[in-house]
């Protein structure tokens, strides 16, 4: 059996490609909206770490640690095997979905807070000075700039969320993954996987490839 | 039409253990420039800052047109109140004209046609309605402090500080921003400036105020101040700041 036969077997490919197909927009649609509560999640408990009140701004900082140091394989196990026994059962979806997006708020969080405070303090002086609301301050003036400024890390952060999807195969998600070892299994060959694997990349290379060039053009403009 | 638009009394500021301002009294009437001068780190930005509140003084009374202004004072004390800063702080996400607008648009309730038009109206004034569509990054510095002050007076307030509105620029930049100011001195806005240009000081001047180590030590018509100084610290500043 010659390599292609083994793992680039075409055959098996075309006739696996459809059920690749569902696994990945499984895989996108998780990593999206991951992707997006994360993001303003993040924002949320950035804007608390930052400029809450005591109680909550402590709140804010444990929230921040704790899921910075649980693993997501382990927080995932957790939030789809053992909430099921305090009454709290969710889809394998909802479950995956839970537990990227508290992990990926917490990233984020860390990512606009360093963004905020990378905007000048004159910024902030000359929004008090005009009378802006603080509500004002931030959407108007700050957030616009920091935004700008976390551009390339927040989208680090998001290729990370898609990659870690991939963990959501274990709570029997069908996602690329998942459906890729099924394929295998089906057709006796691993071309599946192999074609998971190219698809992974295809998809996240782009966005590889964008981190570097913000960055780049982040430097040659300075500030 | 003389009622003090500033009362200070007995105004004291302390950064941790280092007193910044102390027992500081002043009054500023409607339509007055006065000048702060004095060494640097003797208190002229924090005396300024503490009027709108950019920092809150730890002790004394501060008055602006009737109202008490501190930490839990009404906004709306402080937007009567405009700035200018040394580093100009333009918002550089935003075009020059919506620097001037955003202001009016958001504290005073104007439409964005409205406040445009009001911007429109300032930028000329200070001599940039070309300018409008730019971005602060794309002006010079003597431009982009003229935006500033565009800005300021968009919110049409009682009042306008400057914290050294010129030190920031290459020299053949300042004439064009003193120019400006002396202009707006002549339309009767209340003008509360630090700067270290003498010359404007003597020339727009109502009144010179000299601090040294956080406090008022002299203060008189530019004349006097200049003239006849009495203090020998003012002496000895004057003596330093005159002879280069
Ligand atoms: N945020 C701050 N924290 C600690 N100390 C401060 C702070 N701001 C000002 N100071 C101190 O207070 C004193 C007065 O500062 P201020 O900026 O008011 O002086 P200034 O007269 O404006 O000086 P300059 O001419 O250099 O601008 C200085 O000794 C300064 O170091
Ligand atoms: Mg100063």
């Amino acid at each position: 059996m010659s390599i292609f036969d083994t793992f680039l077997n075409w055959k098996v490919f075309v006739q696996t490609l459809p059920l690749l197909l569902s696994g990945l927009s499984t895989t996108l649609t998780l990593g999206v909206t991951a992707i997006i509560l994360g993001f303003l999640g993040g924002l949320l408990l950035a804007l608390t770490r930052l400029y809450a009140r005591a109680p909550l701004r402590q709140i804010a900082i444990a929230y921040i640690d704790v899921f910075r140091s649980i693993p997501i394989l382990v927080l995932l196990v957790v939030i789809y095997y053992a909430l099921p026994f305090v009454g709290l059962r969710l889809s394998p979806f909802g479950a995956a979905a839970s537990a990227l997006s508290l992990v990926s708020a917490a990233y984020s969080a860390e990512i606009f807070r360093a963004g905020i405070e990378a905007v000048p303090k004159g910024q902030f002086e000359a929004a008090h000075a005009i009378g802006l609301s603080p509500w004002r301050l931030m959407s108007d003036v700050v957030l616009p700039q920091a935004i700008r400024i976390v551009i390339p890390p927040i989208t680090s952060n998001s290729i990370n969320v898609m990659k870690d999807t991939a963990l959501a195969s274990v709570v029997a998600m069908p996602d690329l993954l998942k459906q890729a070892t099924q394929a295998q299994a089906l057709a006796a060959n691993p071309t599946p996987l192999i074609g998971a694997a190219v698809i992974y990349i295809l998809i996240l290379l782009p966005l590889v490839r964008l981190v570097g060039v913000f960055e780049k053009r982040l430097a040659v403009r300075g500030r | 039409m003389t009622r003090p638009i500033i009362e200070m009394k007995g105004v004291v500021k302390s950064f941790g253990h280092f007193q910044a301002l102390r027992d500081i009294d002043l009054n500023v009437k409607e339509g007055e420039i006065v000048v702060i001068i004095g060494p640097s780190g003797s208190g002229k930005s924090t005396l300024i800052r503490c009027i709108n509140q950019l920092e809150e003084h730890n002790g004394g009374l501060i008055i602006v047109d009737g109202h008490e202004v501190g930490p839990r004072c009404n906004r709306g004390v402080l937007t009567e109140v405009g700035m200018v800063f040394q580093s100009f702080n333009l918002f550089p996400h935003m075009t020059v004209l919506r620097n001037v607008a955003l202001g009016p648009v958001r504290v005073r309730n104007l439409s964005w046609r409205e406040a445009e038009e009001r911007a429109h109206r300032l930028l000329t004034r200070v001599g940039l309605a070309d300018q409008a569509a730019k971005y602060p990054s794309q002006l010079s510095g003597g431009q982009q402090q003229r935006v500033g002050i565009a800005r300021a007076l968009a919110m049409e307030p009682k009042v306008l500080l400057f914290d050294e509105p010129t030190s920031a620029l290459d020299p053949e930049m300042v004439g064009e921003v003193l120019e400006v100011m002396q202009q707006l001195a002549k339309t009767g806005v209340t003008m509360v400036v630090v700067t270290h240009e003498m010359g404007f000081a003597r020339k727009v001047a109502n009144r010179v105020v000299f601090m040294d180590g956080g406090r008022l030590v002299e203060e008189g018509h530019p004349d006097e101040m200049f003239g006849t100084p009495r203090d020998p610290r003012l002496r000895s500043f004057l003596q330093a700041v005159l002879s280069h």
